[in-house]
């Protein structure tokens, strides 16, 4: 249902795009072939017409051709799903390696000046746009220092049905910046969210039984405090992630990193409907399974949730 | 166990890429461009960058040099043997990236291809009546009336090996409406004859292509044995490429950035001048405009109003705010790399905003009036800054307008004929795919008629029937003193009339690193022919 309605709302806004016709002929072409060209990709047809074709297809997994590449979609898409994965996974672990223990240290220490400094990162981290950070890492790191490769994905090796940049010094190399440049407004959300969390919980009287049986600080603090404040992290987390694939688009194009929202970012410009649709309703996908996987997260950290 | 094989595959993968590697003293060119080419079929769209780089793989029969000269491709002469025939001399001992030989059956084989359905190169195609085989290396071409423009339009038919393609099943040029069938092989594949072979890719990331040994001519002067080519979409990222000393070439580059590369150490900029003019076209064909405050009537059906707008906008200006110098100022519709340019006739309007209030005045403008421009934002060099530019001009004299900048997409769809015509006062640029005026006769100054297919690209309405028996001479006559009086004659109509506001021929702009040699060739086509390393 949800995917049912982003392809409609979708293709709502596909009216308003432009024209796709002109970005597929050459400036020699006649009208009359012009007119042919739109005809025969269905695109005279009212948007219901269009929309129950799509559908139609999509439901047996066929999306089309790209009218710019001329690939199919589904080929398209697989081809970038890895590196748009890659990219958003390392970033997602990234955030949480650096995040969490960030927000329990600032939530336990909130007076020192180490805390306030982490906290003065973070807002930065939160206010930065995302291109700007990367634009950033690149002219220092890029252009300045010549240590980390600009654009791309470096040497990535095939395994037939992935390709990973995980296995080589220069997709690695590669990974740095872009991750960092993905990960960090994520990182400053997952600090703010746990140290606001663990203040709550570290008030509450559970605590400060704890507390007064005597429990060590640091058993305290991440067996008792830290496992509490999770359920809405992962939530909110669980989310995260899903708006890293779907968000990656800016770090993408900034890094020229040849993933799905560059792809996507370029389907728009060509106003290449088959790929805007596809994309927008795999990113839907990910969004369902991604809440689904959550669901089920919750009744492993909570057992309250396991009594019925 | 999984584990183990994938790191088994990942370490003997990274030992193929080590054995794989090029030797030492191969030289390996790596460049970056705005987009990437749409197929690897060099019939199913017409379109610069497609075919400048389908150029190194596939070869016409009559090729440019870097100086948009005709030379010798895969014909080594030509004749006409009347106004309307000609005899083409094939090269011999040419062959396909497959070992294929070629002949004219290959010749007469991709002409059939481009006409063919789904061809985008069909207006071309029709350039040509007949082909007639004399022997294998021999062939007749006939037009179907005396066409001054044909050899130009060949160096982009680019030869087939027709055994490959029969075999492949790519006998008809690939389209868009292939959706859903099987594409044609040729979208993805190669057979050409030309001095480069594509070896790898992957659209909108990489494109490899290797130097084809065999290829027959060993007098070009590139030195490079393999050619990285990557879309970089971000243009502060592709000049970070360059800067950061990863890619040899970039382009375009904004001009804005100039400064910049000129002063970092190891890089340069290289502007020319590019083949392609931009100018401003005004509705001229309804009898009250879609977009103004003006009701019932036409300003820019008086000639006293168009007159006003040609001298209120400073070339000048123009060029040396936004453009930083790099421009070159206009008064005609073509540039002087076009075949039929002259330079006596390129006298830009003079700017005189006192002129314009006055002329605006005594159109009954004087407190001037509003109309809508539409304009791309990303489609020319600093398309928007130049329209934001000629506002604040005309806003000096009176006339106030409202700037409609979109994305080419959302602004081809509203101003070309698709979608009506949808404008009122508009930016547009143009470079004759033939390199001949003609084509900019035709698209843009003839009227419009559809019959005819001619006008097409004539946004405004432009019309004078002189200037239509004036085509009708440039399109046929084979004369070149009586040619060039024609088109000499409809230049001077067209600027007395003030039919277009021509404003500039844009700056090409690209940045190479030091020691790289290229040819900057006024189409922006990057011939890898001309391509030396240090």
């Amino acid at each position: 249902m949800v995917m049912l309605t982003v392809a409609l709302i979708a293709f709502a806004m596909f009216q308003f795009v432009g024209d796709p016709i002109a970005n597929m002929v050459g400036q020699d072409t006649s009208l009359a072939e012009r007119e042919q060209l739109k005809e025969d990709l269905g695109l005279n047809g009212s948007i219901f017409t269009q929309f129950g074709h799509f559908v139609k297809n999509a439901v047996q997994g066929e999306f089309g051709r790209s009218y710019r590449l001329r690939k199919p979609v589904r080929e398209l898409i697989a081809e970038r799903f890895p590196a748009t994965l890659e990219l958003s996974l390392l970033s997602a672990f990234l955030a949480l390696l650096v995040g969490i223990p960030m927000g329990v240290f600032t939530a336990l220490r909130r007076d020192s000046w180490l805390a306030q400094g982490f906290m003065t990162l973070s807002l930065i981290g939160i206010s930065l746009p995302t291109f700007l950070i990367g634009i950033f890492l690149i002219l220092f790191f890029g252009v300045m220092l010549q240590w980390l490769p600009t654009f791309g994905r470096g040497d990535v090796v095939d395994l037939g049905w992935w390709t990973t940049g995980f296995l080589t010094i220069s997709g690695w190399k590669s990974l740095i910046m872009p991750a960092i440049t993905l990960a960090i407004f994520q990182m400053t959300l997952i600090v703010r969210l746990i140290r606001a969390e663990m203040l709550e919980v570290l008030r509450s009287d559970y605590i400060k039984f704890a507390r007064a049986r005597g429990l060590r600080e640091r058993s305290i603090s991440f067996s008792h405090a830290l496992k509490n404040t999770l359920v809405p992290v992962i939530t909110i987390i669980g989310l995260q992630i899903g708006s890293l694939i779907a968000f990656a688009i800016i770090t993408e194009s900034v890094f020229q990193w040849p993933g799905m929202g560059l792809l996507f970012i370029q389907a728009i410009e060509e106003v290449d409907i088959p790929i805007m649709s596809a994309y927008l309703l795999l990113i839907a996908f990910v969004f369902v399974l991604i809440n689904l996987v959550v669901d089920v997260l919750y009744y492993a950290i909570d057992p309250r949730l396991r009594m019925d | 166990m999984k584990m183990k094989s994938l790191v088994i595959a990942g370490v003997s993968a990274l030992a193929l890429s080590a054995v794989a590697a090029v030797p030492a003293s191969a030289k390996t060119f790596k460049f970056a461009f705005q987009g990437d080419a749409q197929s690897l079929d060099p019939h199913s769209l017409n379109e610069t960058f497609t075919l400048g780089m389908l150029g190194n793989v596939y070869e016409p029969l009559i090729d440019y040099d870097k100086d948009m000269k005709k030379i010798p491709g895969l014909a080594t002469k030509w004749e006409a043997v009347s106004p309307t025939k000609w005899k083409f001399t094939l090269r011999q001992g040419v062959k396909f990236h497959n070992g294929n030989a070629f002949t004219a059956d290959d010749v007469i084989f991709t002409w059939e291809r481009m006409g063919s359905e789904g061809s985008d190169q069909k207006a071309r195609a029709g350039l040509i009546s007949k082909m007639t085989k004399v022997d294998d290396f021999t062939l007749m071409i006939e037009t179907p009336v005396p066409n001054p423009t044909v050899l130009n339009e060949m160096t982009n038919m680019f030869i087939m090996d027709k055994e490959w393609a029969v075999k492949n099943n790519a006998t008809k040029s690939s389209s868009p409406k292939d959706a859903g069938r099987d594409g044609s092989y040729a979208t993805t594949h190669e057979n050409g004859t030309g001095p480069f072979i594509v070896e790898s890719r992957q659209p909108d990331v990489k494109t490899v292509f290797v130097r084809y040994k065999d290829h027959w001519n060993k007098n070009i002067a590139t030195n490079v044995d393999r050619v990285e080519f990557t879309p970089i979409k971000q243009a502060a990222t592709r000049v970070a490429a360059l800067l950061s000393g990863q890619i040899d070439l970039v382009y375009p580059v904004p001009v804005q950035d100039w400064k910049r590369l000129n002063s970092a150490p190891g890089v340069k900029a290289l502007a020319g001048p590019e083949a392609r003019t931009i100018f401003l076209g005004m509705d001229q064909m309804r009898d009250e405009l879609l977009h103004s405050s003006v009701k019932g009537k036409n300003p820019f059906k008086d000639i006293r109003v168009r007159k006003a707008f040609a001298h209120a906008i400073d070339l000048n200006a123009i060029k040396k705010a936004i453009m930083r110098g790099a421009a070159t100022p206009s008064g005609l519709m073509w540039a002087p790399q076009i075949q039929g340019f002259n330079a006596a006739s390129n006298t830009p309007y003079k700017y005189d905003p006192a002129m314009s209030k006055k002329l605006l005045a005594d159109a009954g403008y004087g407190d001037g009036f509003t109309v809508t421009m539409d304009c791309p934002n990303n489609r020319y060099v600093n398309d928007e800054k130049i329209c934001q530019a000629v506002a604040g001009m005309m806003a000096k004299v009176g006339v106030k307008i409202d700037l409609l900048a979109q994305p080419k997409s959302k602004y081809f769809a509203k101003v070309l004929a698709q979608g009506g015509y949808n404008t009122s006062f508009y930016l547009l640029g143009w470079t004759p795919g033939s390199m001949d005026v003609y084509n900019v006769f035709n698209s843009l100054i003839a009227c419009q008629n559809k019959e005819k297919k001619a006008g097409a690209f004539n946004l405004g309405g432009y019309c004078n029937s002189r200037i239509t028996e004036l085509t009708a001479i440039v399109a046929s006559e084979t004369d070149v003193a009586k040619r060039q009086a024609a088109i000499d004659e409809s230049a001077k109509i067209l600027q007395d009339e003030v039919g277009y506001l021509p404003l500039h021929q844009q700056p090409l702009s690209w940045g190479v690193r030091d020691g790289v040699n290229v040819a900057q060739r006024a189409d922006n086509v990057l011939d890898y022919r001309d391509v030396v390393m240090p």
